[in-house]
């Protein structure tokens, strides 16, 4: 326990933390990435994909047993990743009372520049998606235990889908810098792995925003019906 | 011509010389193991009672002040800059010397001692200079265990190349950045000190007083460069390790802050000034570019290893590089001195490079610069090794001039470099003021007329890591410095001389900047107590110095407050300075009329125009007594004795 | 050529500041910025005014004294991919016509002094809180006892370059000191000689960088951009390496201070 307190004294370890949460995050949107992709299968493989996820592992654990283990473990990821960044980004912020007049960037990109608001618009969405989707108490015509039903009747809905694009992009761009910063915050990188793990973050950041883009817009083209 | 013995109007000469040198008895290889055991000791519980002031955080004073603070001195530390890591050592590039013989090439304490010796000219003290020899190989061990990281072979072990002024390869290396890595090296030591408490550090202070209390070194009265808060320390021993005064000449290798006051100010309460004369002008530096030019840029004597230095063979010839045959090219250094070659010791060197350009043979704008040419060294090792070797100074020459050095050949001339006068020290590094101790380029000690490359590193360690260490504690356990502080009337003395001076730039408010006098004074004495000295040139050099000076203390213009930062202010007070320690330089060159080393008289040269010293009247340190500003100074011979080696003319052909 | 200059001009640490505009049309292309700032100066001077306030020193790009923000960017910039010093930064590199932006260091750990002089201690305070290896003048065993192969001592030496000025910390979003303590941190941790220290030197350093203000890093990599010497962004990865590990087996250790 000690050692995991040392963690959070210096902001070098709280950066950590902040790698390994969205280490998590990173496994999980693609493992959902995957997941979504069911949907071109029909109604029956969809929703026999979403009542799998609540039925693994059993008889040796409860129905949603696993589920929720995840559940929490996200959760935790999801509190650490947004505390650590506001207590980081409070401190840096204050690290630089008198601003510049005139400041130039000379080679960190847009998507490192906008991570701080990225990541909070992601959380946003986080919030609307899990009311759209999950609860269902921001979507017209939500039944339980249908999710394709769900998912089909919320993306034919344009606005909703062009709110799924504009997040999409947001972690696309989030995981394009996000990715390489997390092994080189952990001190996984060094000179001869920094160009992998840099196309690894920007190979994330475009794939991620392609694969979770199929299926709204496939949707609202009647593709997914 | 005159005599040595001669007095002019501008100086006396002391008849009984107060230069004792304390050099101990004993065979030379056996004087510093049995001096260090005959000196006392102080018990290590009381060495805390003593407090020790360190100014300067150069090699020379970071490396004191470490060892010191180490040993359980209480020891108190001061710069100018704001920071000890940015003393000047760390612009030192070339390497430092080290008789460790890791080459197997015949390298021996004995040799280095005697190519030293030989470098300056024999105007060096050997037993100085066998010391300084012997603590070489305990300086690099000392800095490898400190992490300094040293050029390394493949198979791990420490690599050496080769330095103007000897022919074997003992010169250890950090890339073309030797004295960063060193003077890093003492900033952490020091820096270990400074969090163990034994040291404490006044960056951004200025020494501006010595004090002395009933003829010992007791404190110094410092100006804090932020507050302009002026203050006193008091000590048990006072260190100087404030470096060279090369900015006299206002362009020179030294950075913008580098300045005499400390030491000026320790002569004019009484220490003597050692062959001030002595300076050394290094030859491959980036030429002049205009009136503007702040300073000059040092190129490492070590690009002499592999560049080869030549001028056109005509007068006046003005094709590109490229476009001259190689059979109109006057690879001069090579052609005077076969053996030597392109790695003739720098005042050699230095002069050549003059003569060449005097002869109209000098290239690029103004005429005043010759070839350093790496072609060859590309072709035979690729362009790769060069880079390695030389990376971080081509790229530097690029910067500055805009011209690819691997493509066309660099343009290098000589500028002032290292100055090998200074205070002058006995064998324990203290000065004839008891209790004041000077080290480094401060002082005047082991480099004779003339410095050899990868030299002042080697001697700054030495002094600071091995020589003070075991000297000071001699001094305490026998001086037992009595009870002072910093209420004694001698320092509201020197605080109030201090405060009076200050006030006094303060309030001139005349029309002149301090720049335009310092470059004033810095032309004439390139002009006429430069490279080539001449009796007239130094006489002209003596009637104009009081003029400016005179000039100065009526017509500068120091804007700004005394209780603020004002840059203005600090130069003006070193200006001032140099306008008074310019005269002894000129006076010392004046009177010796002999050639030697960094120090050329016109009139002392042989027939084929190298230096011809003169050993029967000369063979002696000139140790100059202050007598008050614009008064003939007073000159102390120190007689130095060849007991190991013979006078020989210095040949490198 | 002609310039125009807009510059930070404040009197002390607790005066506001303001920008001053002045104009000059004595630059050459040969001049370095210092010269030009210097011909600016000597002109203030003979109009009764106070000169401009900026450190500087050795004026070769080594001692790491020079120092300010040039339109935006620290030390200036001239060709892509080769970033230097205010010194070594020469006027060929503007054109005549040119309005020039010059500001101080910003960050919290670094007040302003004066105009464009700024407090750098803290980075002495990090080096204080070990970035050395404690071995005393004349304990040291022959230099070629422990070989050290060459990559490594390259590696250190790449890391040991660091001169200390300051341009990491004011390029960075964050004000962060990262590439800094970073260097020294991973200069000592290459070699055999540091091993020894390692860990509590990481625990040390890195404490003290944050207790002296300075933000935290987020990877921008604008550090290593604008660093004179060319320090990679990899020393931080191997501080964070070492921190880790650091953080995994050791407490935190306390300050050596010895009663006096």
């Amino acid at each position: 326990m000690a050692a995991v307190v040392s963690f959070t004294r210096t902001t070098i370890g709280k950066k950590m933390l902040m790698a390994v949460s969205g280490a998590i995050g990173y496994g999980f949107v693609i493992a959902h990435m995957a997941g979504n992709f069911h949907a071109f299968e029909g109604r029956e493989e969809f929703n026999a994909y979403a009542e799998g996820l609540r039925t693994i592992g059993q008889p040796f654990v409860p129905h949603t047993g696993l589920l929720w283990v995840v559940r929490i473990v996200l959760l935790v990821a999801v509190i650490t990743h947004v505390w650590m960044a506001i207590d980081l980004s409070r401190r840096d912020l204050a690290s630089r009372p008198v601003k510049y007049a005139k400041k130039d960037t000379v080679q960190s990109s847009f998507a490192t520049k906008t991570l701080r608001y990225g990541g909070t618009a992601i959380f946003l969405f986080l919030v609307y998606h899990l009311m759209h989707l999950t609860l269902g108490n921001a979507h017209s015509n939500f039944i339980p235990n249908d999710p394709y039903h769900n998912l089909v009747s919320g993306f034919q809905n344009p606005i909703s889908v062009a709110v799924y694009l504009v997040a999409m992009a947001a972690l696309g761009m989030h995981l394009y810098h996000g990715v390489w910063s997390m092994f080189q915050s952990l001190g996984l990188n060094s000179r001869r792995t920094d160009l992998f793990f840099r196309r690894l973050a920007q190979a994330s950041g475009i794939l991620l925003f392609i694969g979770f883009s199929i299926v709204p817009i496939s949707v609202l083209l009647g593709i997914v019906k | 011509m005159a005599s040595a013995t001669d007095k002019n109007e501008f100086f006396t000469v002391a008849a009984e010389p107060q230069v004792n040198s304390n050099i101990p008895p004993g065979p030379l290889a056996e004087k510093w193991t049995q001096h260090k055991f005959n000196m006392k000791l102080v018990n290590p519980a009381n060495r805390r009672k003593h407090t020790i002031i360190i100014v300067g955080s150069g090699l020379a004073g970071a490396s004191a002040a470490a060892t010191l603070g180490e040993q359980g001195y209480n020891v108190l530390c001061f710069c100018y800059q704001d920071s000890p890591r940015r003393a000047h050592s760390i612009a030192a590039q070339g390497g430092i010397n080290a008789a460790k013989n890791y080459r197997n090439d015949g390298d021996s304490v004995y040799r280095l001692f005697y190519d030293t010796i030989k470098g300056g000219d024999f105007r060096a003290r050997e037993a100085n200079v066998y010391r300084l020899a012997e603590i070489s190989s305990n300086i690099i061990d000392q800095c490898v265990a400190q992490g300094v990281p040293f050029a390394r072979e493949y198979g791990g072990l420490l690599d050496n190349r080769s330095f103007g002024g000897a022919q074997v390869s003992r010169t250890f290396y950090a890339r073309g950045q030797t004295g960063q890595q060193l003077l890093l090296g003492a900033y952490q030591a020091l820096s270990r000190q400074i969090d163990a408490g034994t040291v404490k550090m006044f960056p951004r202070t200025e020494m501006l007083d010595l004090v002395i209390i009933n003829g010992k070194a007791r404190g110094i009265i410092t100006r804090n460069m932020v507050t302009g808060k002026i203050e006193r320390h008091v000590g048990d021993a006072v260190v100087l390790a404030t470096g060279g005064y090369g900015n006299v000449f206002y362009l020179s290798t030294n950075a913008k802050g580098c300045n005499t006051t400390a030491i000026w100010r320790a002569h004019r309460r009484g220490a003597f000034f050692a062959n001030p004369c002595y300076t050394q002008i290094h030859p491959t530096c980036i030429p002049v570019s205009g009136d503007y030019q702040s300073k000059l840029t040092l190129m490492s004597e070590s690009l002499r290893n592999d560049g080869r230095i030549w001028v056109p063979k005509t007068p006046g010839d003005k094709r590109p590089p490229h476009q001259i045959p190689e059979d109109e090219r006057d690879y001069y250094l090579e052609r005077k001195y076969p053996s030597f070659g392109n790695l003739a010791p720098r005042d050699i060197a230095s002069r050549a490079a003059k003569e060449a350009c005097d002869a109209g043979r000098g290239v690029g704008p103004g005429g005043l610069g010759v070839y350093l040419d790496f072609s060859d060294a590309i072709k035979r090792l690729g362009r790769q090794k060069i880079e390695e070797r030389y990376g971080n100074l081509f790229e530097m020459y690029a910067h500055i001039t805009g011209e690819d050095p691997y493509v066309t050949p660099m343009r290098i001339y000589p500028a002032v470099h290292y100055t090998m006068g200074g205070l002058w020290v006995d064998y324990n590094l203290m000065s004839n003021i008891t209790g004041l101790f000077v080290a480094g380029e401060a002082n005047f000690s082991d480099h004779g007329a003339n410095r050899l490359g990868a030299s002042a590193l080697m001697q700054g360690l030495s002094d600071g890591y091995f020589v003070l260490p075991a000297t000071m504690g001699n001094y305490i356990a026998s001086e037992k410095p009595e009870k002072v502080d910093i209420n004694h009337p001698a320092f509201a003395e020197a605080e109030a001389e201090v405060v009076e001076r200050t006030k006094k730039l303060l309030s001139i408010n005349g029309n002149r900047s301090v720049d335009s006098f310092h470059r004033e004074l810095g032309k004439l004495m390139w002009d006429n107590c430069g490279m080539a000295r001449s009796d007239e040139s130094l006489r002209y050099a003596l009637s104009v110095i009081p003029k400016i000076r005179e000039e100065f203390w009526q017509n500068v213009k120091v804007p700004g407050e005394g209780e603020e930062l004002n840059q203005e202010l600090e130069k003006a007070g070193r200006v001032a300075d140099f306008l008074e320690l310019a005269e002894l330089m000129c006076i010392d060159a004046l009177h010796r009329t002999e050639s030697c080393g960094g120090h050329f008289r016109i009139e002392s040269q042989t027939e084929d125009g190298e230096a011809k010293r003169d050993d029967e009247h000369f063979t002696y340190v000139a140790a100059w007594e202050s007598t008050g500003v614009g008064k003939p100074p007073v000159l102390h011979k120190e007689p130095l004795n060849f007991e190991n080696v013979q006078l020989a003319t210095r040949s490198y052909k | 050529m002609k310039l125009t200059l807009n510059v930070w001009r404040q009197k002390g640490p607790n005066d506001s500041g303001h920008f001053e505009t002045y104009h000059t049309d004595k630059v050459l292309p040969e001049m370095s910025f210092l010269e030009m700032l210097d011909v600016v100066n000597q002109d203030l001077i003979a109009e009764g005014k106070e000169p401009i306030a900026f450190d500087h020193d050795c004026r070769e790009g080594i001692c790491g004294t020079c120092g300010m923000m040039i339109n935006g960017v620290p030390h200036g910039r001239q060709i892509a991919g080769t970033p230097t010093t205010t010194c070594q930064l020469h006027m060929r590199f503007f054109k005549d016509g040119d309005t020039i932006t010059i500001e101080p260091w910003r960050a919290k750990a670094f007040p302003v002094l004066k105009d464009l002089v700024v407090d750098r201690s803290a980075f002495d305070h990090i080096i204080q809180s070990g970035g050395y290896i404690s071995v005393p003048t004349g304990a040291a065993p022959d230099g070629n006892a422990i070989p050290v192969p060459k990559p490594k001592a390259d590696y250190a030496f790449d890391a040991a370059a660091c001169i200390g000025c300051g341009a990491c910390v004011a390029a960075c979003p964050n004000a962060s000191a990262m590439l800094f303590t970073g260097a020294k941190v991973a200069h000592l941790a290459a070699l055999p000689q540091g091993q020894a220290e390692r860990y509590d030197r990481v625990l040390r350093m890195v404490d003290t960088h944050d207790a002296e203000g300075f933000g935290g890093c987020t990877n921008f990599a604008e550090c290593e951009a604008v660093c004179p010497k060319g320090i990679s962004i990899d020393v931080i990865a191997q501080m964070n390496r070492d921190l880790f590990w650091a953080n995994l087996t050791r407490s935190q250790p306390k300050a050596k201070k010895e009663s006096h």
